[in-house]
């Protein structure tokens, strides 16, 4: 088997373009959600915020690739673009059969869904429907329209797995390359706002409701006062590649997966469940061949729903105890859905690389049933070789990652 | 509407369509050479003339033969006075 590295990495996130800016705002512990002002006369959607990427020029991509992707795919060429020259990789390498592409999202365009009904339905026919609505609307858009743009010749899969998306990507790109099937893998996940992703939660009652008026102080995860979660956009990407290669390459290596797990929930649709999370933590350390012990922090999934905090907050402590520092970026970013396994690991290896935690924002009171594991509640500084990503989606779809800094061993 | 008057609308219907440049809308630049449309741009083209121009050519055969920009403009016409006169 071949080890895996990263070695590079791009975010289009609710702060804005480049994973330097993701970090450098979670660092300084700043809220990305804001009053969403456009969605009071949707009737039932109680949820009024949300994480949106601040306008970005997509002009860089070509129109002839630009013209068959919705906003989704836009962040993720730009994250691919972003990981792409920081691997030091081009045209030639994307081309060469040797690179392939594993970037999902939770639904295609919803928004690009919504124009085509409008149209059919107030028209009564197609005969107003342009070339490329479908290619917008598919499951695999990204995956598709990134294959295009960077002209991709290697293998290409479209995990959708909602909140699981990109961490399955991320996991099936590591074995590709471990398995030698590819050199290169452009994993990730990307997702685009819209009212009724909201709402989906909302109907659920897992959105949040109660910060409306105060939408920094929103999504808490494992606080005493969470409400649910609040959806955010984004794409984050990351350029795995075989160990071998990044050495011949001689270039910068900025973390090494080491493990994975999925697995499947069977017993609800909709709430998770700590003894299948924890086999997924369990299979993903086995993977890696480490002890829980071993493990030096845990990035939480925790979206800030009761039950998901609670029943991740069960899994972790039967694991790895309430020594293992555990903490959330959802509280500073929101539910960024496909794109938030790939977008937070873009921040753990932030994290690995300068051996400091980032604490979960908002968690002001620890809620009674999750305190018995070990919050990060305040930035510090840690020895940190080791840690677990975590990813659980509605469906009964879980999924975990090793991921350790890399030492030239 | 003039002969003048369409074509500046379909000049200007495609180069917001498919963010080309004025400059470049001369009447004998071709469309899938020189303002590097291809088939799927050409559906699109079709739908956004119909909307221009408030008529349906979706089916009409002779859409087949535009080569180029100067072909659209004879096309629309013609289609244009065809529908005057009927």
């Amino acid at each position: 088997m071949k080890r895996v590295v990263i070695t590079g990495m791009g975010a289009v996130s609710p702060y804005g373009r480049g994973v330097d800016t993701l970090l450098d705002s979670l660092i300084e512990g700043k809220s990305a959600i804001r009053r969403t002002e456009n969605h009071a006369t949707i009737r039932g959607l109680r949820c009024r915020v949300a994480g949106l990427v601040p306008h970005i020029d997509p002009r860089e991509i070509p129109r002839k690739y630009r013209r068959s992707m919705s906003n989704m795919s836009i962040f993720a060429a730009l994250a691919c673009n972003e990981a792409l020259q920081q691997a030091g990789l081009g045209s030639e390498e994307c081309a060469g059969g040797q690179m392939g592409v594993a970037i999902g999202s939770t639904t295609g365009s919803i928004q690009a869904t919504q124009e085509f009904f409008e149209n059919f339905l107030n028209t009564g026919g197609l005969e107003q429907m342009k070339s490329t609505v479908f290619f917008k609307i598919m499951n695999h858009s990204c995956a598709a329209n990134i294959s295009k743009v960077l002209g991709l010749t290697g293998r290409i899969l479209s995990p959708s797995a909602a909140c699981s998306t990109s961490c399955q990507a991320l996991g099936y790109g590591y074995e590709m390359i471990a398995f030698g099937r590819q050199q290169y893998m452009l994993c990730g996940g990307a997702d685009e706002y819209h009212a009724l992703t909201a709402g989906a939660f909302d109907i659920l009652n897992a959105a949040s409701i109660n910060f409306n008026e105060q939408p920094h102080r929103t999504p808490r995860p494992f606080d005493r006062d969470r409400d649910g979660v609040v959806c955010s956009e984004g794409s984050g990407i990351i350029l795995l590649e075989s160990l071998d290669s990044a050495r011949k390459r001689a270039v910068p290596i900025w973390g090494e997966i080491i493990g994975f797990s999925t697995v499947s929930d069977p017993k609800s649709i909709a709430n998770p469940d700590a003894d299948s999370i924890e086999l997924c933590m369990r299979i993903a350390l086995k993977d890696a061949g480490l002890e829980p012990q071993q493990i030096d922090y845990i990035n939480a999934h925790a979206t800030a729903t009761v039950q998901g905090d609670l029943a991740e907050s069960a899994a972790i402590y039967k694991l790895f105890g309430n020594k293992t520092p555990v903490s959330s970026l959802k509280g500073h970013l929101g539910h960024t859905l496909a794109a938030s396994g790939s977008l937070e690991l873009c921040a753990l290896v932030g994290m690995l690389d300068g051996q400091y935690l980032i604490p979960t924002l908002n968690l002001d009171n620890v809620d009674e049933s999750c305190k018995h594991i070990r919050h990060v509640k305040l930035s510090e500084t840690k020895k940190l070789q080791t840690a677990i990503k975590n990813n659980f989606a509605l469906g009964g779809v879980n999924s975990s990652l090793v991921i350790r800094r890399y030492q030239n061993d | 509407m003039t002969d003048q008057e369409i074509i500046d609308l379909i000049n200007l219907t495609l180069v917001e369509e498919f963010e080309l440049n004025m400059a470049d809308m001369k009447p004998e630049a071709l469309i899938f050479d020189d303002l590097e449309l291809d088939s799927l741009d050409i559906v699109d083209m079709v739908v956004v003339l119909e909307s221009a121009f408030q008529f349906k050519i979706r089916e009409e055969a002779s859409i087949r033969e535009i080569r180029s920009l100067r072909d659209i403009h004879e096309f629309v016409i013609n289609k244009k006075n065809q529908l005057a006169g009927s």
